[in-house]
Formats: structure tokens, sequence, C-alpha cells
């Protein structure tokens, strides 16, 4: 069986993988990483997004293997030093979950959104989140969050300036 | 109104775990030593199982066992039940067939599981099941109920496929009214078959300790005491004592995780079977398009009697459902009591009847989803009346407004058996639509029609019953379990506060809302309140959570255990301050002596329970009660949805340019979780009315099994929603006032957009009215007159 390495929230870790294991499948049973969810078969729901190398990915598409050597965020990674992410406090502050599966992967697929446009608009938001399904928000509050979120972090931004 | 009390927007305590990673969902959980299991499911709609070969299987490296329905009937594993018994209008039982965990010699509906492969990993569990050789006969298969009555039998001893034939209400006055009527309107809709889809698949792992002879069962489930119930005493898996059912965090169910399925049943058996080492199974996402319990499948023809000035005098309404290849554990109740029982709306229409035949098909079993047979009542009633506005040429708010039950008319015996207890329907009307700007919408719609676009506004008035109450009345229609809800108040030496709840939370937020009540009602800080839910072996035995009941019912059970805290409380109190009980007040967490300063903390009358150095007599220690709460009725939530949506007649497709809804849900605890109950409530009713849908073709195989060909919500479909809840009509079915929001949204919506789609194009498309039948519709409409 292959061995992998890779960074994972800054750990550097290694595991035996069989070739077909998936990179969702190494981080949940391999790491005990289980922030991040299995929705769907198809890559559709984006329950699984992780970043690899700054970019997110849906984890369920990408094997292992491939992953070696690269780094990895999880959902769990995401705060610093116990301090919530501007997105995840945003979620929080703005009801953006509830039965929270969907959570972790759309957290992680709008850090992507907002490293890339600081400032989207309502539109862009939806528009982003094509590959991100949740079933229980109507998505309304998790749009609202993701523009609060990116309020916040530009506000921080500015006062670091 | 506390910082974190009753009425507060307080963001939600569960939310931290969830945000961080740290949820524990079922597929989260790994026992020590555990199996997998992949289910070997039929791919036929309907065959005679010829041959099974479990060598085949057991060859391969890694699998422990196989099972079939014979090992499990032989075992003595009993049926899955249906636990509402509905009788035809002959008087006769429900045909309700017998429903074995693993399929014995036949198979009726395409993933029905045949036999169980459990082996050391996932991936050997799942070669295993890809080598089980089973040989099929098929046999011919019906899916659609239009065909049912004469169609090939599902169940050899169920002819016609007719499960009931059940009416409500008084067809001969119903006759009489349509006899003098002005006017009739009639309708044939078809109410479309959904899948629920929480986006956390189902799973299960089963654990038998040989030692103590327990079960133990994780499992997603809305309801574990229900599950524990049904497993022990109708399936036989194990005796209820001996079965612990835990249902950790759940990542949502809208009804799909109350029904007691095979796969948790056959896991737990199983674990036994082979020594007790714990079995786990979660589902593909292409297996839970198969598997869970799908929603709605009607097909239904109503006719309204009006006189010339557009009165309802009567309705008449004919309906037959599809409830699949077998009866799903609350199946036949839902068109019929939740549905026919919600046909007045909110209208004072003096007659109405209802015939209702539900049917067995080569499909998977149809259940509760999300607003369970209210939204196929609410439907019906308000895009009937919409087509009677247009044939008479009433405005639609109008004939609406003039048939509403008048607000000094409460509480209201309604034609079909309910009583509502508050509304006021006019505030809710006449607010969302001066919220949508009902006025100025032929202006809009001029506008739109300048870009080269159809522009229609469309109305829709719900009404839920929430809260199944009181027992003794659904138990004598047929209800096979009580419907109270218990809680208990553990308060801690410390002072701090444990809420045991039977109800169960996968998303509405109930720690949050649960807390805000104690904290509150007991004066203690928000902070010290836990609440604690979804374990058979610390929660009270309990219903668990759906029908919007968690609040109305669980809630006012936490109210009353609070209730003998406070009193036991004051005997304590009245001790320490050495004053008669009689003069005893509690108020925000501290008991006084009337008109003195002289008062203990409720946190020190704790502490004085536990330790007692000085304690009344008579009066037992430790501060820890516990109440169970049976309604005396429903609670009738309410209110108006105004929808505009913008076609384009060149694609078909529909854009929804505005949605407002306005509530009236009673007494509201915590608004901003509310408001998110309602938005996802929309989403689900817009997705009904657009988007989703699933279809079988004619040998029974589901077209729509998977994400690509099953059309969810996205954030680009919807809109942001314009949510209000009305300061409301408080119910007085409780103490709080509170009538419940968990299935508003997908009961009013799908009405409201098609109602609007119907004012853009000039007629009713089924639903989901996907871009190519509005499409379609348009080119036909406007064919004739391209031919004048
Ligand atoms: S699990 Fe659904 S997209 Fe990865
Ligand atoms: S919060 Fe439940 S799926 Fe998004």
């Amino acid at each position: 069986m292959p061995t992998v390495t890779m960074t994972v929230n800054g750990r550097q870790v290694s595991g035996e993988v069989e070739p077909r294991t998936l990179l969702v499948e190494f981080l949940r049973e391999g790491l005990g990483l289980t922030g991040t969810h299995v929705g769907c078969d198809t890559s559709q729901c984006g329950c699984c997004v992780v970043h690899v190398d700054g970019k997110s990915v849906k984890s369920c598409t990408m094997l292992a293997v491939q992953a070696d050597g690269a780094e990895v965020t999880t959902i769990e990674g995401l705060a610093a030093d116990g301090q919530l992410h501007p997105l995840q406090q945003a979620f929080h502050e703005n009801h953006g979950l509830q039965c929270g599966f969907c959570t972790p992967g759309m957290i992680m697929s709008s850090l992507e959104l907002l490293q890339r446009n600081p400032d989207p608009t309502e539109a862009e938001v939806r528009e982003w989140l094509e590959g991100n399904l949740c079933r229980c928000t109507g998505y309304h509050n998790i749009v609202k969050s993701i523009l609060a979120a990116a309020a916040a972090m530009r506000g921080t931004a500015q006062a670091a300036e | 109104m506390a910082e974190k009390g009753i009425g507060a927007a307080v963001p939600r305590k569960e939310d931290h775990r969830f945000v961080t990673g740290h949820g524990r969902y079922t597929d989260d959980i790994n026992l020590p030593n555990q199996t997998h299991a992949v289910f070997v499911r039929s791919p036929h709609a309907h065959a005679r199982i010829t041959r099974i070969d479990k060598e085949s299987a057991l060859a391969v490296p890694g699998v422990i066992a196989v099972f079939t329905g014979a090992d499990a009937q032989a075992d003595g594993l009993g049926s899955l039940i249906c636990g509402w018994m509905v009788r035809s209008r002959d008087g006769s039982d429900m045909k309700a067939a017998p429903h074995p965990v693993l399929a014995v010699d036949r198979v009726r509906y395409v993933g029905d599981p045949v036999a169980v492969v459990i082996a050391e990993t996932l991936q050997q569990a799942r070669d295993g099941a890809e080598a089980l050789e089973v040989e099929y006969e098929e046999l011919p298969a019906v899916t659609s109920v239009d065909r049912a009555h004469d169609g090939p039998l599902v169940h050899d001893d169920v002819p016609n496929n007719l499960i009931y034939d059940w009416e409500l209400g008084d067809a001969a006055a119903v006759d009489a009214a349509f006899a003098k009527a002005a006017r009739v309107v009639t309708q044939e809709h078809v109410q479309n078959r959904l899948v629920p889809n929480a986006l956390e698949p189902r799973a299960a792992i089963g654990s038998y300790d040989a030692g103590s002879e327990e079960f133990t069962l994780y499992l997603t489930s809305q309801n574990p005491h229900v599950h524990r119930l049904v497993m022990s005493a109708f399936v036989a898996v194990a005796p209820e004592h001996k079965l612990r059912v835990v249902a950790p965090d759940v990542g949502g169910g809208f009804g799909s995780k109350i029904f007691i399925y095979n796969e948790e049943c056959v896991v737990t058996w199983a674990s036994r079977k082979i020594g007790g080492r714990p079995v786990k199974w979660r589902e593909e996402r292409s297996e839970a398009f198969l598997c869970d319990c799908h929603g709605r499948d009607h097909v239904t023809k109503a006719e309204l009697a009006l006189d010339a000035e557009g009165n309802f005098l009567a309705l008449r309404v004919t309906t037959k459902a599809n409830l699949g290849a077998y009866m799903s554990t609350f199946s036949s109740a839902v068109p019929t009591y939740l549905y026919a029982t919600l046909l007045a709306g909110q209208y004072r229409t003096p007659a109405i009847y209802a015939n209702v035949r539900a049917y067995y098909t080569n499909t998977t079993p149809v259940d509760a989803y999300r607003g369970a047979g209210r939204p196929e009542a609410s439907f019906l009633l308000e895009t009937l009346i919409d087509k009677a506005a247009r044939e008479m040429g009433i405005d639609r708010a109008e004939i609406r407004r003039r048939n509403f039950i008048p607000k000094d008319a409460f509480p209201y015996q309604t034609p079909v058996a309910l009583t509502y207890d508050t509304g006021d329907y006019e505030a809710t009307l006449d607010r969302a639509l001066e919220l949508a700007d009902y006025k100025g919408f032929p202006a809009r719609k001029a506008e739109a029609e300048r870009r080269g676009k159809l522009r229609g506004i469309g109305i829709s008035c719900y009404i839920e019953a929430c809260g199944i109450a009181p027992s003794q009345v659904a138990i004598s229609l047929g209800a096979g379990v009580g419907l109270w809800e218990s809680a208990r108040i553990r308060c801690t030496h410390t002072g701090k506060v444990q809420v045991l709840t039977g109800a169960h939370s996968h998303g509405q937020g109930h720690e949050t809302t649960f807390s805000q009540l104690v904290a509150e009602k007991l004066g203690v800080p928000y902070e010290d309140v836990e609440v604690i839910h979804g374990d058979t072996a610390s929660t009270p035995i309990g219903m668990g959570t759906y029908g919007s009941r968690s609040l109305a019912v669980g809630g006012e059970a936490i109210m009353r255990a609070c209730d003998k805290i406070i009193a036991k409380g004051a005997k304590i109190a009245a001790h320490l301050l050495e004053a008669s009980e009689a003069d005893i007040e509690f108020e925000a967490g501290v008991f006084r002596v009337k008109g003195t300063d002289k008062q203990k903390t409720i946190q020190e009358v704790i502490f004085t329970a536990y330790v007692p150095a000085s304690y009344p007599e008579g009066v037992e220690p430790g501060m820890d009660e516990s109440a169970f709460f049976d309604p005396p009725n429903f609670t009738y939530p309410a209110g108006t949805y105004v929808c505009e949506v913008e076609v384009d007649p060149e694609t078909g497709t529909v854009s929804i340019e505005t949605f407002v809804a306005v509530d009236d849900f009673g007494r509201v605890i915590n608004p901003m979780v509310v408001e998110g109950q309602v938005h996802g409530g929309l989403a689900q009713g817009i997705g009904q009315a657009l988007l989703e849908g699933a279809v079988y073709d004619d040998s029974g195989q589901l077209l729509t099994g998977s994400y690509m060909d099953y059309c969810m919500p996205r954030a680009d479909d919807l809109p942001s929603f314009e949510v209000h809840t009305s300061p409301g009509t408080p119910t007085a079915t409780n103490s709080m006032g509170v009538k419940g929001c968990g299935e508003a949204g997908a009961i009013g919506a799908p009405a409201a957009v098609i109602n609007a789609l119907t004012d853009a194009i000039g007629q009713r498309v089924e639903m989901p009215a996907t871009p190519e039948r509005v499409w379609r519709a348009i080119r036909t409409s406007s064919m004739p007159q391209a031919a004048e």
C-alpha cells in the first residue's frame, strides 16, 4: 500500500492508504477529522470541501495519493488559537446553519470566495455556492453570513493597514 | 425581555461545535472492533427471488457474514409496521401487507433490501455485496397511482392494490350545496413525488454486549424512543429495556428520519449474530434516493361550489395517494388525517367532503415529508380558489377575504373534524399584501412586459396544524401511540439545570430555545442550562420531533416540570425563611416572603434540597422533577405568502423576484430561529413548485436517483426572503402561547409560486414547473392566438 505524507492543519501526517482511498476517507477514517462530511456520491453536495494548497477542493473527488505532499486545511484547522475565523463567527451570529451538516463545506468553500473577492455582491455569493447544497436554511442566512464575514474581514484588513 | 430570555434572538448554543467541525453525527462514530455492512438491493421493481448464493460473497476476503430474509425470518424477526390504523368507508381495516426487514421470496421496489454483507472493512463489504449472486424472475410492475387499481398486484392478497378507501365529511350536504351553486370550479392536479434529501445520509451502528445482553444502536433518528418501541414490540430485535437507541447530532430529517427502516433493525440484530462485534452502515446518496421514504405523490380532483358573490358553498375532493411498495411507519395518516382535515383552510366553507384512496405501487414507500398532508391540502385549496377568482373576475385577495373565518369566530369548528384555536387571517393577509406592494403590481408587470418578460403575482393563505393531539382523540382515529411529550428538569448541587427532553433536535436549535425558556422560567442564567436529548438511556420516554411539535408539546412539558421545581422550591424557601408557604412568591430566580426583603435565590434553595441541613418535614430531598404534557388540541399557525415571479417566454425559466411571508405562530421564543425555520421550509416549497420531482419509468426504475437528475434548490435558484412573524394570536393550548413553525414554509410556498406563475402565463402548469413545461405551456396557450 502506498504511504502518503501531507500537512493537515499545520501538522505533518503520514499514513498507508489503498490507491483507491479518497482524500475524504483518509481525513475522516485515517486522521479522525470528522468535520469534513460526505453527503453524496456524485460530487455535488459540497459537504466535503477542504482546502488543498490554498484552493477549495471537494475531498470526495480527490484521491489521498493525489494530496501527497500537499498542504491541507479542514474545518478543524480554521480557528486560530481558539479564536473563531470571521466566517465561523458570522455563521454563528447570522444563524447560517441549522443541522450543521453542510456547514464545514459551506465555510471552506466561501473562504476561497472571500480570498478571491473580498467584497462580493449577494448574486456573486449565490453563484459561488453553486457547488454546495444546504437542505435546512434556504441559503438566506448562509448568504447573509458570508456577506457579514466579508465585511468583517475587510474591516480587519483596513484596520491593519 | 431578558437578554437571553423569551423573545430574544439569541445566537445558538449548538453552533460552536458545528462551525468548528466538532459535531458528532452517527457516521463520525467508530466503535472498537466494528464491522461494516453493505446491503444488496433489488435492481428490479418487482421480481421473484429464485436463488441467493451466499458462498459467492463469503468467498470474498474480509467478508464475515451474509444474511438474507430467510435468516431473519428463521430468527423470528417480525415485520415493520404502519402505526396508524385507517379504516375504509365500509368499515374494513386498511390492508397492511407484511414488510420484512430483508425481502423474502419477492422484491417490490428498486432498492428493496435482499441481503446484508458484513465485512472487516467497508471496501470488503462492498466487494462482497458486488460478488453476491442473486437470481430474479422479473414480474410486471406498476409505478403510477393512476394505473394502480388495475395494475399487477404488489401484494397478492391486496386486491386492486387498494390499501384503503377512506372518506371524511358530509357527502349529502356537499351534494346539496353543489346542486344550488351559481358556479362550480373544477381542477385536476398532481402532487409531485419528492425525495426528502436531508443532507446527512442515514446511518446506523448496532452493537450487542453478550455480558449484559444489551443492544446499543447509534442512529440518524428524529425519535429514538419510537424506534426503540417499534424495534422491540413489533420487529422483536430486542426487548425494549435491553435496547438503547442514541440519536447523536442528526443532519436534518424533514420527516425522513422518523420512520423505522429495515437497515437499523438488521444491523442491530446482525451484531448479535456475529458474536457482538458492532455493525456499522451508512447509506450512499444513491441509496438514500431509493430507500429513504419519499413524500407527496397524489393525483387529485377538486371541485369548489360558489354562490354568485364568490362565497364558498362546498368543496368536494377525490384523491388517489401512492404509498409505495410497503406501508411505512406513519404513511396511512398522511393523506387522511393530516390532509383532508385541513381542507377548510382559512375559510368558512360550510360543507366539505373528501374521498381518499391509497394504493400500493412498485415504488419506494411514501410517508411524511415536511408538511405531510398539509402542503397537499393547502396547494389544492389555494390554487382552486385562484381559479375561481379568475373565472369569476374577482380579485384574488378579495375572494379570500370574503371567505375568511372572521377573527371573532374562534374557537372555530370546521366541517372536517378540527377545531381551530385562534387566528386573524385578515391581519396576516393585509400585512403581506402591504409588504409585497400588491397595489403596485400592475406597474411592475407593465415594466416587465416592456423588457419582454411575463410577470405574475401569487397569494397563498395557508393553515397548518401542529402537534397532533390530544392522544385520546388521535388513538380513537387509529394512532398506535400517544402523542404527548415528556421532560425532566434535573438541578445540580451548584444550581445548574439539566433539561432532559423527549423531543429531538436535528437542526431546530432546541438547545438554545429550550434554554431560553428555562432560563426565563426559573430565573437562572441561560449559560447554566443544558439541554440533553436523543439518548433513550438518559432522556425520559418521549415521542420525538416531527409535525412542528417540539415547542408546543415538548416545550410545555418543560414548563410544567419547571412549575414543579418552583412549587417544591417554595416549600423549602418557606422553611428557610420561617414563613408560611402561602406567603412565598417566586420571581426572576428569587423566592421572597411577600412584602418583605427576606429572600432566598433558587440556587440556595436547590443547594438546600441536596444538602438539607435544615429542611421542611415531609419534603423529599433533591430537585429533580418530570412532567408529561398531552395537549388538549392541535395548534393552528397560519399566514399569507406572496410570491412574485418573472418568466422568460423564450426559455420558460421562472425567476422568483420577491417572496414575502407573514406568519402567525403565536408567541415567538427566538425570532431568529423561527425565521430560519421558515426560510428552510420556503426553499423546500419552492423546490417542490419549480424544481423537484421523483420520476419513475414504467418498469419502475427511478430516473431521478442522484443530484445530477433530481433538482435540489441551490443558492442561485432562490431569492432572499422577506419573512415576518406577526404579533399573532397566541394559542391557549399551551401556557407559552406558541404554535409551531417548522413546516409552514413548505406548506404555504408551493401554491404561492404556482399562483404567481399562472398569473404570469395564463395557465397552471403541473409541479415541478420546469422551464420545459413552462415553455410548452406558453407555446400552446399562444398558438391559437397566433393562428387567429
Ligand atoms: S461528498 Fe458530496 S460533493 Fe463531496
Ligand atoms: S444546515 Fe442542514 S444542510 Fe445546511
